[in-house]
């Protein structure tokens, strides 16, 4: 399936903010991924050809999406408005905090998939080789990229890690 | 040396009439040279036959066919163990094993080593051959490449090697029964359901796409196998017996085409033709051989 | 009473230190290529990453056993020789394989390291279990997942080797080792490359009322509605149509996982030496989950307490469980 074409057009108003969101998120994220490229580099092995592959990683609540290529010659990792997309490989779309929670292996990709709260599409191989890369990094990425703007950063994690908590109460698979 | 032409076992649940019939047209008309016998997919079903095996071994040895007895695929509840270790125990006629049960109950007197056997390599193989195996009917999913490096190595070892060469493809085999769970009936009170399907049942996609067929604890192929365009190479490479899988078509005419194929008295558009004729609204696949989808039908890309 | 070992999955490095830690006994796991039935983009082990793990998991009391449980096709044998020769030379403290010409192999080569009957060889009567102990010097069987508990009492008198079943994790449908479903769709061979609806050919689309089909080489495999919990993409969890039932309805078995935790006792009973936890290809997260449960469970039991099981309904494909063949033929 075509991820780009999976949205219809946002609202002019939403879209300012999106794009402003964009500019300041965006020096964050790149120091966030070069870091974790540096410190695990085994990572980009179980890739394997899904090296070029575009990742759209779609956290639900937040104004933007996320595009990741993760190509350790030319990473990105960037912000992207949900109007300009870029032609995904494979899509990745879920909750912010269950995102964050299967990168660090506290939820089981498997599980959020069956229960639907996970959704993906696209190139379903480079789905599962992104998943089994980060499965096989053994600290938190979300705690590492938390450590990088000292304090601030670990009370923000720690706020939005009790929302995520309080919000899927009684779900049955929090 | 010419290939001997094989008809396999019978998958389905036919009646006793409709095989007795069946087993006389082949001894009286078809062009077959080795017979399997027997039940290979269900064991509540033996009974219905069994009474009737002496006779059908003698009709069709009198008519000069070598008849081999097959074992059950799946070997769990005592009667099938029972069943296999009584065909372990017959001197006559020559017997296929299915299952290990089979093979630990035969010890290192001669057999063959049929489909279910998963003779998938030169260095199984070798093993199989210095137990008493006489004779490999190699996997239905081995590709061409494979079959060529198996088939040299069982003949240098002195076996017979046999390969499916028409017929719906035995793709899985289960404890459970799908004819009686699709019937909504479980496997020990199936009242013998799959006897309404007698070239199986077929499933389809939710978008009705034709996909599969049940056969009790089997699931097999939509397509018939046909490697007809390959029979050559096949037995260039050193496979020396051919089988057919009886399905619900004309198969003493099935058998004609592929003899003629072989003997070189049928051209081999002429032989597909004729074969489509016969296996009306059925498609043809040989992607195993090709290592490609099994359901695929591949074209050689330039004629042979 | 059996030892009632825990054997853990590990599909990669970090999962097996998970599943050390979270108390397995055994874990098991397997190389980056086709010797192995659960050869998944991005999963399994390097060479180095297998010897660095064995340390890891010796240093904790914990063994390490190697899945060489696929099919070699003839003229690819060398491949899994290679492969059971490295395991041999980095320590590990069994394998676990099918083929017959991989276990003679073994068994003339490297006879001081245990053999494992893996549940592919689909070997599932005393006399076949004893075929391969007799033959191959085999140690323990993995029985399929297709016997009833007094079943498996009853081959137990009859063996002279170890029983590990199955207690947790995807519940193959299929005689496992007989089974070219995959193959016939997409041409990779689960016995041959130990593939099993490779994601490579499986694609999901989200439909315009909110459903989800799953397609494998383009098959329509399921379609789930907005709120139904979604299974694996394998044609034996798909639904299909029949002449006499025009509803797709699931031909061979619904999305639903094995949980034994209930059934833990009378398997130790009935003679079981280990039990075993599916799941190379799921995450840590899984793993740390279900072997702390288990651990748990099985350290009760042998202490003569009430095995208190967590809910593991979570983790289960399709969210829902079954006690499947175990509790009663009925299944079949």
């Amino acid at each position: 399936m075509n991820a780009s074409v999976a949205h219809g057009p946002a609202p002019v108003a939403r879209g300012a903010v999106s794009r402003l969101s964009c500019l300041v998120v965006q020096p964050l994220l790149i120091r966030i991924v070069r870091r974790i490229a540096a410190q695990h580099p085994g990572l980009f092995a179980r890739l394997g050809p899904h090296q070029q592959t575009d990742f759209v990683i779609d956290a639900t609540e937040l104004p933007f999406a996320l595009h990741l290529r993760p190509d350790p010659d030319a990473l990105i990792f960037r912000a992207v408005p949900r109007d300009a997309l870029p032609q995904a490989g494979a899509l990745i779309r879920g909750r912010f905090m269950l995102l964050l929670e299967l990168i660090d292996s506290e939820e089981d990709g498997d599980a959020a998939f069956f229960s639907r709260d996970l959704e993906i599409g696209g190139d379903t191989e480079a789905v599962v080789r992104l998943r089994n890369a980060l499965d096989d990094v053994d600290v938190s990425i979300a705690e590492e990229a938390a450590q990088m703007f000292g304090a601030p950063g670990r009370a923000i994690l720690a706020r939005l890690r009790r929302a995520y908590a309080d919000d899927t109460k009684g779900r049955g698979h929090a | 040396m010419t290939p001997k032409l094989t008809l396999g076992p019978i998958a389905y649940h036919w009646s006793a009439e409709e095989r007795r019939d069946f087993y006389a047209r082949i001894a009286d008309e078809a062009a077959i040279d080795e017979v399997y016998l027997g039940e290979v997919i269900c064991s509540k079903r033996a009974p219905f036959h069994e009474a009737d095996l002496p006779a059908t071994i003698e009709r069709l040895e009198r008519a000069g066919k070598t008849v081999v007895l097959s074992t059950l695929a799946e070997v769990m509840l005592k009667r099938e163990r029972k069943a296999t270790g009584d065909l372990a125990d017959m001197d006559h006629p020559e017997i296929e094993i299915n299952n290990a049960a089979g093979l630990y109950a035969r010890g290192t007197r001669p057999h063959r080593i049929g489909p279910f056997m998963n003779g998938y390599n030169e260095a199984t193989i070798a093993w199989m051959a210095g137990k008493g195996a006489t004779h490999v009917c190699l996997p239905t999913e081995l590709p061409g490449e494979a079959i060529a490096v198996a088939a040299k190595a069982a003949r240098a070892l002195g076996l017979g090697v046999e390969v499916q060469v028409f017929g719906r493809a035995s793709l899985a085999v289960s404890a459970r029964c799908y004819h009686a769970r699709a019937h909504g009936r479980t496997k020990d009170n199936c009242q013998f359901v799959c006897e309404n399907d007698a070239d199986g049942m077929p499933l389809r996609t939710s978008d009705d796409r034709p996909i599969l067929r049940i056969n009790g604890i089997q699931t097999q192929s939509e397509s018939y196998v046909s490697l007809l365009p390959e029979c050559t190479a096949l037995t260039a490479g050193g496979v020396t017996h051919l089988r057919l899988m009886p399905q619900a078509v004309d198969m003493v005419q099935v058998a004609a085409v592929f003899r003629g194929v072989l003997d070189g008295a049928l051209g081999l558009a002429g032989a597909e033709a004729r074969l489509q004729e016969l296996c009306d609204g059925i498609g043809f696949s040989n992607g195993f051989f090709h290592g490609q989808a099994g359901y695929r039908r591949i074209t050689a890309a330039s004629p042979a | 009473m059996s030892l009632a070992e825990l054997i853990c999955p590990a599909g990669t490095p970090a999962a097996l230190r998970t599943a050390v830690d979270a108390g397995a006994d055994a874990v098991y796991c397997g190389f980056q290529d086709a010797t192995n039935a659960r050869n998944f983009p991005g999963l399994n082990f390097t060479p180095d990453e297998l010897a660095a793990s064995v340390a890891y998991a010796h240093a904790r009391g914990t063994k390490v056993l190697l899945a060489l449980n696929t099919y070699p096709p003839a003229g690819k044998v060398d491949l899994w020789r290679q492969a059971a020769d490295t395991g041999a030379r980095l320590g590990v403290d069994a394998f676990i394989v099918a083929d017959m010409g991989v276990a003679d192999y073994i068994a003339r080569t490297h006879p001081d390291v245990r053999l494992h009957l893996s549940v592919q060889a689909a070997a599932s009567s005393p006399e076949a279990i004893r075929y391969y102990c007799e033959e191959f010097g085999v140690k323990r069987v993995v029985l399929p997942r297709i016997l009833t508990i007094p079943e498996i009492r009853q081959i137990r008198k009859e063996i002279p080797c170890e029983i590990e079943t199955f207690i947790f994790g995807n519940h193959g449908l299929m005689v496992e080792g007989r089974c070219s479903l995959t193959n016939y769709l997409t041409g990779q061979s689960t016995n041959m490359d130990g593939v099993c609806s490779p994601a490579s050919d499986v694609t999901y689309e989200r439909c315009a009322d909110g459903a989800m089909a799953s397609r494998l080489a383009g098959f329509t495999i399921d379609r789930f509605g907005p709120e139904e919990n979604a299974g694996y993409p394998t044609i034996c969890k798909g639904r299909y149509t029949a002449p006499h039932r025009d509803e797709a309805f699931y031909a061979f078995e619904e999305p639903v996982s094995l949980n034994l935790s209930r059934l833990l006792p009378e398997l130790i009973e009935a003679g079981v030496h280990a039990f075993k936890i599916e799941g190379r290809q799921r995450s840590k997260s899984y793993v740390r989950g279900v072997v702390s449960a288990f651990r748990k469970a099985v350290d009760d039991i042998r202490a003569g307490r009430e095995a208190d099981i967590a809910d593991l309904v979570a983790l289960t494909e399709g969210q829902k469980q079954t006690q499947g063949a175990f509790q009663t033929k009925k299944w079949r």
